[in-house]
Formats: structure tokens, sequence, C-alpha cells
């Protein structure tokens, strides 16, 4: 059995590095994980630090429909405003509701997903039912229509519609991953001394599921940045909050794209998709690095050419 | 440990005696890596035409690597990186197996090489049909086959391991665990291969299933003739079906002898450990032990004999000088100082 | 035994569909004021309204008269009889007839799209997984950039470069508005040509995702011992491919399959704005805009509706592709 092969003899100083004090080591090899972190940390400090160097980016200038130059990176708006201001400063509130929504949208799904798998019973039943009808009723459109009926648009229930509404899938994988270590024997055993049902969950269950909540967190916090960008694009949020997706809204508004201004509407938009990647990317080197099914062995150049007809393996 | 119907009458049922059929020669294997893994390290090993040949270890020593070596199923990081493998047909043909590839490998793969996996619920496809799994190994092997023949061939293996044909049908989930195991065992024996290398084929059976496996595969041996490669950590098992064995620790072979003469005087301390870490049923009642400490990190280069710093008899040489895989006069080849004549004051002490 | 999994299928999904209804049936609560009030002022601004509309629209928003339960059951028959009110944005058309024409578009566009994108996906994915850790794992750090896109960002890039720059494709509609809308030849090229960059822009926003998540569930697999039996067996490296690895590696996609519907028409909605494609989202839009609540109610149904019949075809379809299903 080759699992077996891997296991014993590739995993396990793998394994060992993790545990020792070389996790940094093993970390910084995957580099799609430092790619990730890279790009995230920038986009972070950029919403932390880059509000400072601007006043106010909605100041009304007199050089409008400019492309970049020196004075105005990104060039300004119809009513010339600095789109490259306007960029560094939305970062802060972009992320923030990214942030704030994913981490929302994650302790529902911890606590529906992880409690109900615990509890079992007609409660996991019901929260089972809950979470796999919310999957599939269709969220956006639920939250376009809330929004226009609620008519309330600031950055709170922005935040708590969108975790509302995409709290389920992760709430699903983590009932089902509860389920199959609820009857593991070292859970086991702590029930059968008494420990309290909240250390059991807490201190037994949750520490194993910390991969898949953190991978859901970034998840979510990339839907949410998704979701807010494209309820502020329909204008269902309010045009003071200056983000990414408000800065598409006004330039769509004002017809950038016809009349060529590629400059306003293409920074927002590639700043969401590096953001997103940036988070995905986090994912997909965390993923590698506890999951050994998916690191790919790469061979080294020479050796690949050296034998490019035959393969070991046939393929 | 040794029923008494043992390997004697075997080999005269199969009357080929003793001419080679796979030839190993310092085959090692590494696992690439910042620090490479030497998995198997320089093994030696023949396999006659209808014998068993076990080998045996803990795990992690690399005997199941060295199956894969064996059948070129080895997959990066891990890569042969030494050695000869020969496989020689009935008709005189030598086949070096590192020279194969592409369409070649594949026809001689099944063809004259099969393997059974250590666990048959992973080895089926679970999303296909059984009979559609045989299937593909005639249409791929013996594109001659019309589909009517290909179905009947299947339908006659599944009977010649005890299965109602009718179950072609059925998907691996719908059969016990000792039914898929037939039914992988039917898979490996569908070309009529000269050897079935098996993975720990029984391990995750339970002990009765297990003996019906075993005899299962006996008497398909005696019937067919095919030699057999048996990989298993269960060396009680092994000294009950193989013709010889190999004992494996640390990547290397230590000890290559009879089946029987294991059994009754080992001559490396590890097998010694390893077989009083079982109950002999049949013999006296007697304290078991299990063999303290942990194998060797196979990433180090290792200095002395590997198995030294867990050894009862371990003495000067050990810790420096790596023993040979040597026979001394009238034995069988084994990896310990205790048996160079070299170190000969210290053997007697050490024995049994 | 696969009776009952069709069974509790079924069940489930007519749950989720009682579900949406009765989320619906609540929505109007949240518009502070008297919401006939407001939609039939707003109707009065752009034509005459007929009689009886006040209490048709008090009954459909559920709102009737009566106890809450009276109400529920008046907005059920209202449902049952497809009586959804008028709509405010065109008035005084009935938003069942608007909801159907847009619904016609998006679930063309959407479907042919998405089933394209999917299929597209599951074999890049397949390629990319059987050779990793070959060059062909560049394509991973693009698609990943690629899924984190925003659908209607994409939109205005691909609209900005093929139909104003370059002006390959129409930028605006689902069909020239100078043609009869019909069956017929100058119309369906004219709905095609329209179609396409819609199309282009939903199969490459989602075809990363795609990619991505059978390309992960390949490498898995591959690992996997009946993949290594094939192999060992000598059978073909397509076989050993298609039937061996991706047959096993795709379900966790089919299945996910299902969820992504919703996100999928999601994408699209807002998509659609950016085309002014006369589909559910420019539609739902228009309603937005116009506080049109009727408007907006008949189409989240429609759109519920829409996604939950996809699921269920797809859970319906699992259950066949995945012969463990029944006892799962």
């Amino acid at each position: 059995m080759p699992a077996t092969v891997t296991t014993q003899l590739v995993e396990a100083p793998a394994e060992a590095a993790v545990r020792g004090s070389g996790v940094l080591r093993t970390a910084l090899r995957s580099r799609r994980l430092i790619a990730g972190l890279c790009i995230v940390g920038f986009f972070v400090l950029l919403g932390v630090v880059g509000p400072l160097f601007f006043g106010n980016p909605n100041l009304v200038g007199t050089v409008q429909h400019a492309g970049p130059s020196a004075a105005h990176w990104f060039g300004t708006t119809d009513i010339g405003q600095d789109v490259f201001a306007q960029t560094v400063v939305g970062a802060r509130a972009t992320l923030e509701i990214g942030a704030a929504a994913g981490l929302i949208a994650t302790v529902v799904s911890v606590v529906i997903g992880i409690g109900g798998g615990y509890a079992g019973g007609w409660v996991d039943e019901a929260l089972a039912l809950l979470s796999n009808v919310a999957l599939v009723i269709p969220t956006l459109p639920l939250v376009i229509v809330v929004a226009a009926f609620v008519k309330n648009t600031g950055l709170l229930p922005t935040v708590f519609v969108i975790a509302l509404t995409s709290w389920a899938a992760s709430a699903r994988v983590l009932r089902g991953q509860t389920l199959s270590i609820r009857n593991r024997d070292y859970v086991l055993a702590s029930k059968a001394l008494g420990e309290p049902v909240w250390r059991i969950v807490l201190v037994e269950i949750m520490p194993n599921e910390l991969p898949i909540i953190v991978s859901q967190y970034l998840f979510a916090m990339i839907f949410a940045i998704l979701a807010q960008a494209g309820l502020a694009f329909l204008g269902l949020q309010s045009p003071d909050l200056l983000t990414w997706g408000n800065t598409l809204y006004f330039a769509q508004n004002a017809q950038a794209l016809s009349s060529g201004d590629w400059w306003w509407f293409a920074p927002p938009g590639l700043c969401i998709a590096l953001l997103g990647a940036g988070l995905a990317l986090i994912n997909f080197g965390l993923d590698e690095l506890l999951n050994p099914r998916l690191r790919v062995y790469r061979e080294p150049r020479a050796r690949r050419a050296a034998r490019a007809d035959g393969t070991e393996t046939g393929q | 440990m040794i029923p008494s119907t043992g390997t004697e009458t075997r080999d005269d049922s199969s009357g080929l005696g003793t001419d080679l059929v796979l030839r190993a020669s310092n085959v090692s294997v590494e696992y690439a890596g910042s620090r490479p893994t030497r998995a198997v390290r320089e093994v030696s090993l023949e396999l006659r035409r209808g014998e068993v040949l076990g080998i045996v270890g803990e795990s992690g020593c690399g005997k199941s690597t060295f199956a894969y070596a064996l059948t070129r199923m080895l997959r990066p990081p891990a890569r042969m990186t030494a050695g000869v493998v020969e496989y020689y047909g009935r008709d005189g043909e030598v086949i070096d197996l590192a020279a194969l590839s592409g369409d070649r490998l594949r026809e001689f793969r099944w063809n004259k090489i099969s393997m059974v996996f250590q666990s048959a619920m992973n080895a089926l496809n679970p999303v296909t049909g059984i009979g559609s799994q045989m299937d593909d190994i005639f249409r791929t092997h013996r594109p001659g086959m019309d589909k009517a023949a290909r179905r009947a061939r299947a339908g006659q293996l599944l009977e010649m391991v005890g299965i109602d044909p009718r179950r072609l049908r059925s998907f691996p989930h719908e059969l016990s665990g000792g039914m898929r195991q037939r039914v992988v065992i039917a898979m490996a024996l569908a070309l009529e291969p000269e050897i079935v290398v098996m993975d720990e084929p029984t391990t995750a059976l339970d002990v009765l299933v297990q003996r019906e496996i075993l005899d299962e595969v006996e008497r398909l041996r005696a019937e067919l003739g095919f030699s057999v490669v048996f990989i298993t950590h269960d060396l009680a098992l092994l000294l009950e079906i193989s013709d010889r064995l190999a004992v494996m620790y640390a990547g290397q072979v230590v000890e290559y002898a009879p089946a029987e003469q294991v059994a009754t005087e080992p001559l490396h301390p590890y097998t010694r450990g390893l077989l009083r870490s079982f109950p002999d049923l049949r013999g006296q009642r007697r304290e078991m032990h299990g063999i303290p400490g942990n194998p060797p990190d196979l990433r180090e280069a290792l200095v002395g004999c590997p198995f030294a710093p867990r050894c009862e008899s371990v003495f000067e040489p050990c810790r420096e000088i790596t023993p040979p895989l040597r026979a001394p006069a009238g034995g069988w080849p084994v990896a310990c100082h205790l048996h160079d004549p070299a170190h000969d004051d210290y053997s007697s002490e050490g024995g049994r | 035994m696969r009776l009952r999994y069709i069974g509790r299928k079924l069940g489930f999904y007519l749950v989720a569909a009682w579900i949406a209804i009765t989320l619906n049936f609540f929505l109007p609560r949240l518009i502070p004021g008297d919401p006939v009030a407001v939609i039939i002022s707003k109707q009065q601004q752009t034509g005459t309204v007929p009689l009886g509309e006040a209490d048709q629209l008090r009954r459909l928003l559920g709102l009737g008269s009566g106890s809450l339960a009276g109400q529920y059951g008046q907005y059920l028959n209202s449902l049952a009889h497809l009586r959804f009110g008028l709509s405010i944005t065109v008035f005084p058309t009935p938003v069942i007839d608007l909801v159907r024409q847009a619904v016609f578009w998006t679930l063309i566009l959407v479907g042919i799209a998405t089933l394209l994108s999917f299929a597209l996906g599951i074999a890049l994915g397949t390629v990319t997984g059987w050779k990793r850790g070959s060059r062909l794992d560049a394509i991973v750090p693009a698609t990943t950039l690629l899924t984190a896109v925003p659908y209607f960002w994409l939109a205005l890039l691909l609209v900005y470069l093929f139909a104003n720059t370059w002006q390959i494709f129409p930028a605006q509609g689902g069909f020239d508005p100078a043609l009869d809308v019909g069956w017929n030849g100058a119309f369906i090229s004219s709905a095609i040509q329209h179609s396409l960059l819609p199309a282009i822009t939903l199969i490459v926003a989602s075809v990363g995702g795609w990619l991505l998540g059978m390309r992960n569930m390949m490498v898995a697999t591959l690992a996997e011992d009946y993949v290594v039996a094939a192999e060992a067996k000598g059978l073909t490296p397509l076989r050993v491919m298609a039937k061996y690895a991706a047959r096993n590696a795709v379900l966790p996609s089919v299945s996910g399959f299902a969820v992504s519907i919703g996100f999928v028409v999601t994408g699209q909605i807002v998509m659609e704005q950016v085309f002014n494609y006369p589909g559910v989202g420019n539609l739902l839009f228009a309603a937005v805009q116009n506080q049109d609540y009727p408007l907006m109610q008949g189409i989240f149904l429609a759109i519920s509706f829409a996604v939950l019949g996809a699921n269920l075809l797809v859970d319906l379809l699992y259950g066949f592709i995945d012969p463990r299903t029944k006892e799962a």
C-alpha cells in the first residue's frame, strides 16, 4: 500500500518537523503560503497605515478624467478625485467588512456545526436541516431583497447580512468532522472520566478541527469581500462608506467604462482579486502543509530530463 | 509452528525445483527530500519458480518499498537508485525491469507480475462494478477476447476463488471484507502471471477469514504453480506458508533462510526477537518479549550494525563495523557479527 | 432502496421550498411604514391603479386581514394561483409575466455557460491533477487569481476590451432591439451574439473554481490504492486517469455543483447589470431601484425555485454516479 509507505517514510520526517522547532521552516517551504501571506500582509498594512497619508480621498479636484500620471498614480474620476487615494483608503473598510463578516460567519458555523454534531439527536437533525436549507436557498438575492427592504446600509448591517448568509457550507463540513471525532477513543475516554461538556468540546474536539475552521474563515472572508463588492456595485451600500465596491459603483454610474476611464474601475477590482487570491493561497498553503497527500513532489529538472522517455510509473 | 504438510510436498507438486523466476541484485531505494530517506539498502533476493518467498519486518523496514521496486511501482519521491531486477521467463527470456518503459512496461505488468494489496476495500475502485474492473484487465491485455469471452473468464475466476459469478455485477461496498480480498486475488490471477506479490494481504481481515484466504492462496498456488512474494509483519504466519524468508531491518536483509530453519534456530538476534514476540501455541508456555527500542532514522548514515542499539547480544564490533550479509559455514546468509568466524569467540556466548 | 433516497431528497427540497416561501412571507414586514400605501402611491405615480389591487397586494405581501395564520393562508393561496400582483417598474404589467420573461433569458445563459464551465473545469482539473508536478502546475496560481475576481468586474473589463475597444461583441442587451422578438433566424443569431460575452465572462470567472477543486481531488485520489492497483494492472494511462482516478475525484465536484449553482446565479445577478442583459438580475436591480416590492418578491421566489430545482436534479444525478449513496 503506497499510502502506508509514504506515511511511514516520507511523512514521518515532515511530521517531526512540524512538531519540533522546524514549524517555521516547513511553512516557509510552501511557496503558496509565503505568496499568500505577503499579499494579504501588504493589503493589511495598506489598510492600517495607508489612510494616514491621505486626507479626504473624496476631495473633488480640478483635474478630471485624467489618466495615470505622476501626480495621480491611478488617474482621477469624473469629478477630479484621486483614484489612488480612494483605492488605498478603501482597503480599510473592505478589509474590515471581510474580516468581521468572516469572523461572525465562522463563529455561527462553529456553534451550529460543532454544537449540533456533538449534541446529536434531534438538535443535530434540526441544525443540520437548517444548514442544508440555508445552503440551497440562494443567498445574494435574499441579501439584495433584504437590503432593499431594510434600507439601512451602513457598515454593521452589511457585515451581519453577509455573515448570516454564508455560514452554512462551513457548518456542514464542521458537523461532519465532529460526528467522526465524537466517537474516537480519546473523546469517549474523556466522557467516561466525567469531563464537562464544554471542556470536551473546547479541548478535545475544537483543536482537531482548527485547520478546517481557519480554512473556512479564509473562505468566508473571500466570500464576504466579494459579496460586499457586489452589494456596493448594486448601490445597496451607503455611499459614505469608502470601499472598493463603492468605487466601482461610482465608476459604473459615471459610465467610466464607455468613456474609457479604465484606470477608474481597474484598480479596485484588481485589488479585490489580488486580496482574494492572497487569502486563497494561504488556504492552499495551509492545506498542503496539513494534508501531505496534496503535497506534490517536484523532481529536479535535470533528473526529469534524463528520463524523459520512460517514467517510473509508466504514466 | 510448521504444519506437517509443509514445504517438501509442495516442491514436489510444482516440480519446477529451483530455477529462478526473479532476481533482485543490490536494489536500493531512496525517498527524495532535503535529507533523502534510504528506505531500501542494497537488497539482493532470489525468487524461485513456484516458491513462496516471505519478507518480514517491522513497519517502516522497507519491505513494502522493496516490493514496489520489484514491480516497478515506485512513484516519486521514491526512486530506485541502484541495483538490477531481472525476470526470467519460462521460455528462457530475460527481462531487465529497469529497461522497460511505456507500452512494454504496461504489457509486462500483470501479465508476468501481479499484486495483491493490503486493503481490498481500497484496492477496488468504489464506483464501478467488480465485473467491469476485471473486464478492464482483459480489454487491455487480451484485445483478442470478445465481450462474451471476457465475461465468461471473469466469472470463471470468481468461481475459482469461491465466489458466485453473479457477483460480477456487485459493487465493492456490497461485498464483505473476505469476499473483497478474494476478488482482489482473482484479479491478480486473471492473466495467469508467474509471480504474485502479496503486500500484507490478510492484515486487515479477522483471524478466521485470514485463515480462509491463506488456504485459498495455498490451494491456488498448488494448482496454478505461480510464485509468491509474501510481505507481512507477522512472522508466525510467514513461517507457516513460505518456503524461504527474508528478514528485513532498517532497509536491509539481515537473515535469509529456509522457513523451517528460521523457525527452529534463527541466527540473527532480531529474528529471535521477532520469534519471541508471539506465543507458540504448541510449545511450552514462556514469557513473551517485544523488542525494546525503535528502528533507526533512515535519513541518517548508519554506522555499524543498525540493530546494535536494540540488540541483546551486542559486542564490540557491532557499533563500528556494518556486518555484511554472509553465510557462515553450513549455514544461510545472515548479517551479524555473532556468526562471523572473525569474531568466533563471542558467537558461542551470544547463541540461544 | 434507491426510491428511498429519491424520496428523502424530494422531502428535503419540499421543506427548503417551504422555508423560502415563508421567508418571502415575512420580508415585507421589514418595510418601515405601511408598505401597501407606499406601493399604491408609487403605482399611482405611473398610472391608474386597478380596483382591488390594494387588497390583492395586502394578501400577497402576507399582510391580509385576520390573524397571522390567516394572512399566511391568504398569501399561500395567492402564490398557488400565481398571483404576484402588478409591477411598479413596468406598471401595470403583472409581476409573473416580467419574471417569466427574465427567467427565460437568465436560465438559458446561466444554464449553458455553467455546464460548459463545469465540463471545462473538470477536464482541465483532471489533466493538471494527473500531470501534477509538471509545468502545468503553473496554471494553479493564475486560476486562483481568477476565482477571486468579482464576476461583475471581469464583465466590466471584458466589455471594455471586447465591446468598447475592439468592438468584437455587442456591449449591451440580450438582442438587437431593431429586430422582432420571436423564433426567427435573425433574432436567434442576434440573441446568441449578445449572449457570447456574458457567457464567456461567466465561464472565465467560474472555471477556475472547478479546475482547482478537481485538481486537488485528483492529486488526493492518485494516492489511492485502487489507482495504484490500476496502474499495476498495466491499464492504459487514459483508462487509469478517466475510469479510476477522475471518476472518483469528480464526486465532490458534482455534489459541490449543487451548492455553487446558487453562487453562480448570484454572480450572474450583478453581472447582468453590467451587460444590461434582460435577465433576472437586471430585473431585480430595476425592482430594487424602484422599490418595486412585489417584483422583488416574485424574483426571489423564482430564483429560489430555479436553484432548488437545479439542486434536486444534481442530487438525483449524484445518486446514480455514486453507487454508495443509498447507504449514506
